[in-house]
Parts: C-alpha cells; structure tokens; sequence
C-alpha cells in the first residue's frame, strides 16, 4: 500500500517480549509461534482500529500514525521488559558447530535458515498464490485491483498480519542467544534504511538491503576503530544511515526500487 | 458599511487579521499574557515560557511539513544543532566546555537560526531528489547521526549523562537569567513571549506571501506547481531553511530557561514530540501549531496529577504503569486519534465550534 510503517520496531519489540514471558512455560519453540500468531493479531486489530479508517488519506498521515502506534506499543512493551534484561530461552545459546573447519555459533545459523525460509515462503506466496497476486495488484493500482474483484481492505489486513508475524520473527531470532532490553528497538529501525537502500517495493531490494547494510555494519565495527578513529566510538551503529544516504543520493529509489514515472 | 466574510480585495483577503473579532481577540489575549507573569506561580511560568520555545519549533516543523508537504524527522537534529550553537557562542570561555563569552541575546539566538538554516540548505538537496517516504527515514538518519556526534564531540556536549550549561541569556548587560527586580521566571517568559510573537508575526507574513502560496502549491502537486512556473526545488530548499532557521531559534532557547542539557535529550522522541504538536495543533496554521506546543508541554504537568484520581498509576519510575510511561504513551494515542477523528487539529475543533456558534441558533 507504499506505505512504510513506522511500528515495525514496536512490533519486533512485542514479539520478543511475549517469548521472554512465554518460554519458560511452554518451551521456546510454542513460545516462538504463540508469540508470532500474537502479534499478527495485534497487528491485525491495529489494522482494523488505527489504519483502515485512513484509507483514501495521504501516505504521510498513515506513516505518521504508525508513528504514534510504534510509540505506544513499545511503552506498553518497555513496561513489562522494565529495568532488567530478559531471556529469550532459545534451545541455541551460544553453542557453536563447526562447518567446513570454521566455528560457527548456533544461533546465526539459526538466524540465517529462519530468513532464508521467510525470504523463500514470501517469494513463493508472491510468486504463486492467488492471495500473492492479488497483493501485487492492489499495491500496484487499489482501483483496478477493486474492478477485478480482489478485496483491497482484505489485503490490506493480512498484509498487516504478516508485517506484525514478520516483525515477531526477526524479533525472536534477535534475541536469541542474547538477551533483550529496552534498547532493541534502536536495532529495529535499522530494517528502515535497509528497505530503503533496497527499494521500497521490492522483496529482493529488502534482502539485498538488509544484508548490504548488516555487513557494512559489521566491516565498520571491525576497522573503523583502527582506520578512521576520529570517528568515534560505536560508529558503526550509525553506519547504515551513512551507507543509506550515500545511496540515496546516487539512486533517489534505493537499488531496486522502481523509478516512479508521473503521469499527468 | 462593511459586511463580514464579504471580501472585495486580494489585500482583504490575505489580510494578517481579517476581522473585527480577530484583531480584538488578539490583543485581549496579547495583553492577557503580559500581565500573567504577575499572577501565576513560578515553576508554571517556567513551564509556559518552555511552551512558548517549543512553539517557535512546531511553527518552523509545520513550514516543512504542514505547509511544503515536505515530512522532516529531523527536526531534532536542527534543534540541536541550534541549541549547541547558541550555547557555544554565549558559554563560558574559561569553562570546562566550548564557549565564546558572546552573551548578547540576539547575536546568539540569530547565529543559531543562521547555523541551523546553512544545515537546512544543506540537507534540502535531498529533499529535492527524493519524495515522500524515502525523505522521512532520511531525517530520520539525521537524528541518529545529529545523535552520533553530540555523544563523541564532548568538548562541545559535555558528553552523554555529563551535559552543558545552556546558552546564556543577557541583553544589554543585563542578566535574565538571575533573579533581580522581576525573578528569572518572569523575566524569562516576558522574553519567550516577545520572541514568540515576533517568529509567529513574521510566519504568518510567510504563508500568506508568494513564497507561502508557492510552498502549499508545492504539496499540493509538485508537477501542477511546476508547471505554472514554481521552482520546485528552490521552494524546498527554502522551505528547509526557513524551517531549519525557526529550529534553531528554538533550540538555543530551549533549555535556557532550565539552565543546563544533556546531548541525548535531542533523539528520536523529540522529533516524535515536534510531530505530535504539529499534528495535534493542526497542520498548516500558525496558531494551531502554539496551540499544539502548548498543549504538549502542558501535559506532562497534567498527567501528574492522574495518580490522585487512577490509583493504578504510580508515580515510581520502577513500576508499570507509571506517568512516564503514561505521557510517552499520550503523545502517540492523541496522534491516533486526532488522525482518525479530527485531521485538522484543535485549530480544527475551534474552527468547527466557532462556524456552529456563528450560525447559531440555525446550526446543523
């Protein structure tokens, strides 16, 4: 619906704070999917309460709305963190494999299988499904998509559900091994640069965003600090802004996205 | 013989107050306000004059936003930017931080619009390539790199935690700091309302000007502005500016009335806060955004006193909910709901009461 949302880091936030609270009872993996149903329905009542009545309004007003939902969700979800750092309880720790004569820890392999399926699932649910199709259509014209009969307010709540179960995931996964504090969030509005880089309406852009932005991070975080140290310290937090502005700058739609052509 | 709402000239038309009841409204409430130094209590005035800063700030938000359609997160990285220019200039040469000795108000208070203002242009280029939604999480890049600096540049920041004295505020030798005939309260918010009216004035003169008609064609439609002959980008960038040059006079002000800041005060939140404001108050009025930044500075003090009336919230900051918690959580649900129920703000609510009121007793 070329609209970003804001509430995303809310979202991810609530999605890990669920598991801290529901793996001790019922074991990481039940956790994880409990976890991820419930934010696809929190997701999907905020959807119903917040952003179908602005249907029609301009994108600005909705991304500011998410703006205000990211704000509330996450005082609501900072409150049952509170001061201390929580487990996620995952089964990986921080045991490492060795694969091919490197040692790996667990959890990033964990962490790469979970979003090459997610990347794989969303491909295919694109790609195949007549629910994927009719996604595509009503982000690329609501009116037409309407006129074939597709339900536009139906895509726009379950593409909400699977933003919010999305978010859940990298969430957990982001946890894991770790532990979660009120700060995540911070790592959360990271996945907004790497969309961008990538291109706002493209699903290979986000993949290639989000992974040109996680090694730009981390070869900042490990030569910066000799190479350019005048930069201070913890450059490398801020490193994917910078990367992202540069882009920017060369290609106004990120790598992938489409140019828009007006039409007047 | 003149008959309201009957306008028979562009200059009646664009008039700065165009009835009767305006201009007397106006200078009731003017007058008003100079006087309430006299009555009210201290830590109020102190909050009303920070009201009054953030005003100036949500005035500036709302030329880029409200009028040039052009969605800034950014603006606490150009408050910062002010707020530390403003302190630099007038600090304490000897002091442990940056600072010149320039304590002369209005030196310091324009050089941080004009440092301010050059970011702005700097930063406008941007806006001209990029549309929408791809600006938002630009500005919002510049926050965290605003951010970045503010933490590792402590000669100028005093560092994290550590923080700096503010600017400091003299005119003509004169201290308004301290307390002397009138106390530093009253004086202050005497200040704040001069500056005020005077930004606010020479906004109002803005919007209703060529350049103003420009900006608002330019939200409207860029290609239609462009085609009747506006230099889009030359609007943006002027926008930027104009908005650049109001954040910093803000932000030098802003914590003048505290006394001392901390670098992480200017993140995310902030801009989140200038946002609420400009949509609370209303988008593209001047007199909805003092509206909105008045309200917003208000209602933390308002929130405080919930724990008398909902026994749940405490007050401590260990337990949940607590009023932090609650006034965090305030700016976001008044967003929603002034979003789905009334887009235009309160200015729009005092507009709705005032049309049901003028066509009273016939009104639908």
């Amino acid at each position: 619906m070329r609209v970003i949302s804001f509430a995303q880091p809310g979202f991810m936030l609530a999605g890990a704070v669920i598991v801290t609270y529901l793996s001790a009872e019922v074991g990481f993996w039940a956790a994880a999917v409990l976890s991820v149903l419930a934010v696809s329905l929190l997701a999907l009542g905020v959807e119903r309460v917040a952003i179908r009545p602005m249907v029609g309004r301009p994108v600005f007003a909705i991304a500011i709305i998410t703006l205000g939902l990211d704000v509330v969700i996450r005082v609501v979800a900072n409150g049952f963190i509170g001061l201390d750092v929580r487990q996620v309880g995952d089964p990986w720790k921080l045991d490492t494999v060795s694969v091919l004569g490197v040692e790996v820890q667990q959890r990033y392999l964990a962490m790469f299988a979970a979003a090459l399926l997610m990347v794989a699932a969303l491909f295919l649910f694109f790609r195949y499904t007549r629910f994927g199709l009719a996604m595509r259509a009503a982000s690329f014209d609501q009116e037409a998509a309407l006129a074939q009969g597709v339900s536009v307010s139906g895509v726009f709540a379950v593409s909400w559900a699977m933003a919010g179960g999305l978010a859940a995931v990298a969430g957990i996964m982001f946890g894991a091994g770790t532990s979660i504090d009120q700060n995540i969030w911070i790592i959360a509005l990271k996945a907004l640069p790497a969309i961008i880089l990538g291109g706002l309406d493209s699903l290979a852009g986000a993949v290639a965003g989000g992974l040109a932005i996680g090694l730009f991070e981390s070869l900042v975080s490990s030569y910066q600090s000799d190479h350019l140290p005048w930069l201070g310290e913890n450059f490398a937090t801020v490193s994917p802004y910078v990367l992202m502005l540069a882009v920017l700058l060369l290609r106004p739609y990120g790598l992938f996205g489409t140019r828009e052509v007006e039409r007047v | 013989m003149t008959r309201p709402l009957l306008y028979t000239s562009y200059k009646q038309d664009t008039a700065l107050l165009d009835t009767r009841a305006k201009r007397l409204s106006v200078l009731v409430l003017l007058v008003a306000a100079a006087f309430v130094p006299l009555q009210v209590a201290d830590d109020l005035l102190q909050l009303l004059a920070v009201g009054m800063v953030a005003s100036i700030g949500a005035i500036g938000l709302n030329i880029v936003s409200g009028y040039a359609g052009q969605i800034s997160l950014g603006h606490a990285f150009f408050l910062a930017i002010g707020a530390y220019t403003g302190a630099a200039l007038s600090g304490d040469p000897d002091g442990k931080v940056l600072g010149f000795g320039v304590d002369f108000l209005p030196v310091w208070v324009l050089a941080s619009g004009l440092v301010a203002a050059v970011a702005g242009v700097i930063v406008a280029p941007l806006a001209t390539r990029l549309r929408g939604l791809y600006l938002a999480v630009v500005t919002l890049g510049l926050v965290f790199l605003g951010a970045h600096i503010l933490k590792e540049w402590d000669a100028l920041s005093g560092g994290p935690g550590v923080g700096r004295p503010a600017a400091v505020p003299a005119l003509f030798g004169i201290r308004l700091d301290e307390p002397g005939t009138f106390t530093k309260e009253q004086k202050m918010f005497w200040l704040m309302l001069v500056l005020l009216v005077v930004f606010a004035v020479l906004a109002r003169n803005l919007v209703r000007s060529r350049v103003g008609r420009a900006f608002v064609a330019v939200r409207d439609r860029d290609l239609a502005a462009s085609a009747i002959g506006i230099d889009v980008g030359r609007t943006k960038l002027l926008a930027f500016a104009v908005s650049s040059f109001y954040a910093g006079v803000a932000g030098s002000l802003l914590y003048t009335v505290a006394g001392y800041m901390d670098p992480e005060s200017f993140g995310l939140a902030m801009s989140i806060q200038y946002i609420a404001m400009v949509q609370i108050g209303g988008i593209a009025t001047i007199s909805g955004s003092i509206m909105g930044a008045m309200a917003l500075t208000l209602l933390p003090r308002l929130t405080r006193e919930l724990p008398a009336v909902l026994p749940f919230i405490s007050t401590d900051t260990q337990e949940f909910p607590n009023v932090y918690q609650v006034d965090t959580a305030l700016y976001g649900v008044l967003i929603i709901a002034f979003l789905i129920f009334e887009p235009r703000g309160m200015y729009g609510l005092w507009n709705r009461q005032r049309a049901y009121w003028k066509a009273w007793p016939f009104s639908y």
